[in-house]
């Protein structure tokens, strides 16, 4: 699917094409059919990611629900994102990393403030980040809930033994999503630096936005 | 508050302030004083109790599985663990565990999932007691996030897939939840989600709070790590 319609998602035709910054925050409506590509421009980049449907912000993205409809944590091509009303939100059409972290969740000042030491809670975090991005919708910390932390490699053992370890996300790594429902997404482009989330490097993502191909 | 014999607990029972027994299908809440301790007990084998937690003072601060789950670097939860807020604060401390399974990955069931698995029918489900539960305390849908599952053992094998484990909690075991703060705790004693059972026969469970010693100083779940002391460094500082 994605390859028959790769040639039709060039920068020409986008309605959408920036650079997000290390480190900042992102949203936008993503309209039923769009398609949204992150690129990790620099490898090893943790893009934590809500979503929400923009017609009804309490039903929203749902990791529980997603995982256990395809019976696998992690996500990749033809993964659907469920929300918390059982709906699919977005579809995962093409993935060149392999697989994405559906159970760290984000960092905070206060959960870095545990994990790393009482002065970390002073550095920015992703759930600054998720709070800019939802402000202008009238939204707030009851919407914040466990996301997907794409291009982020967290390997969880059988007895349930996990860690945010070194990346597997080449630098120019793409993901895309295609909105089955009109929805609003959230990003952190995510600033940890006490693990090796972002290769200890926070670098800029590029987020490009087209209609549907081939109905247009 | 019913009578029940507290034969079988090894808590003095002049320092019990509630003691009542949740049928299958039902849900419950209630709000645990810090200092005190919530033990919950499976009666007859229990397939799955979903478990909801909130700062009673302020419920905008809750359960975060994820948090809970990195900063202990396990997604299933054991004595000796925590149950970490979204503020790095501890809700409730594991004090006792006798099954040793408890799942924070998949979520609860709901009209849809046990349609699926029961066929049609007046199945009480836990996303709907969350919502009534929640509703009883001008909460509601926005107060849900991905849940914890008591009794009940999921493994992520190689390539991240789920399994479902059968058996894992016995009738008479327990989990003690020392509340850290206060605590309000909402639960649904409905059989997990990805229990493939094909009988909707959710069992009952008890649950006795009573008042508990305060910790010492070597308290396994306040020192077994740097980061459950930092966390209650976090959480102390609520109440100084």
């Amino acid at each position: 699917m994605a390859l028959a319609t790769e040639h039709l998602l060039t920068p020409d035709t986008a309605i959408y094409n920036q650079v997000l910054p290390a480190r900042k925050p992102w949203s936008r409506v993503i309209k039923k059919g769009q398609i949204l590509r992150i690129v990790d421009l620099g490898g090893n980049q943790a893009v934590d990611f809500l979503v929400y449907n923009a017609d009804d912000t309490s039903e929203r993205y749902s990791a529980p629900d997603t995982i256990r409809n395809q019976g696998n944590i992690f996500l990749t091509t033809g993964s659907k994102l469920y929300s918390n009303d059982g709906n699919v939100m977005m579809t995962i059409r093409h993935d060149t990393c392999g697989r994405h972290d559906t159970s760290g969740g984000a960092c905070s000042c206060e959960s870095n403030s545990v994990r790393f030491g009482l002065d970390k809670r002073w550095q920015h975090a992703c759930v600054e980040n998720f709070l800019m991005a939802v402000a202008p919708y009238g939204m707030g910390k009851r919407d914040l809930v466990s996301n997907i932390n794409f291009f982020m490699n967290v390997p969880v053992s059988k007895d349930g033994t996990l860690e945010i370890v070194d990346g597997i996300s080449e630098p120019g790594s793409v993901v895309e999503l295609q909105a089955e429902m009109n929805t609003l997404v959230a990003i952190s482009n995510c600033p940890q630096m006490n693990n090796p989330c972002n290769a200890y490097n926070p670098t800029p993502i590029q987020l490009i936005i087209w209609d549907t191909p081939g109905e247009a | 508050m019913s009578m029940k014999s507290t034969k079988m607990l090894d808590i003095d029972p002049a320092v019990i302030t509630w003691d009542e027994v949740i049928p299958g299908g039902s849900y419950w809440s209630r709000v645990i004083k810090r200092g005190t301790t919530l033990r919950i007990i499976d009666l007859e084998g229990s397939r799955g109790v979903s478990l909801l937690c909130y700062n009673a003072d302020n419920v905008i601060e809750r359960y975060n599985a994820a948090d809970t789950a990195k900063i202990q670097f396990n997604a299933f939860l054991k004595k000796g663990m925590v149950l970490y807020s979204d503020m790095g604060r501890v809700l409730c401390s594991i004090t006792e565990d006798t099954g040793g399974h408890h799942d924070t990955l998949t979520g609860c069931s709901n009209v849809a999932t046990n349609s699926a698995k029961y066929g049609e029918g007046d199945w009480k489900n836990s996303r709907d007691n969350f919502m009534l539960a929640l509703a009883k305390r001008n909460m509601g849908k926005k107060d849900i996030f991905p849940n914890l599952n008591l009794f009940s053992q999921v493994v992520v094998e190689k390539e991240g897939d789920l399994t479902w484990v059968e058996g894992a909690s016995k009738p008479g075991d327990f989990i003690d939840l020392r509340a850290e703060m206060n605590v309000l705790v909402v639960l649904s004693n409905c059989p997990h989600v990805l229990d493939p059972k094909p009988t909707y026969e959710p069992t009952p469970i008890r649950v006795v709070v009573w008042n508990s010693p305060a910790p010492a100083a070597d308290d396994l779940c306040r020192t077994g790590n740097p980061e459950a002391i930092r966390g209650f460094q976090n959480t102390d500082a609520l109440f100084v």
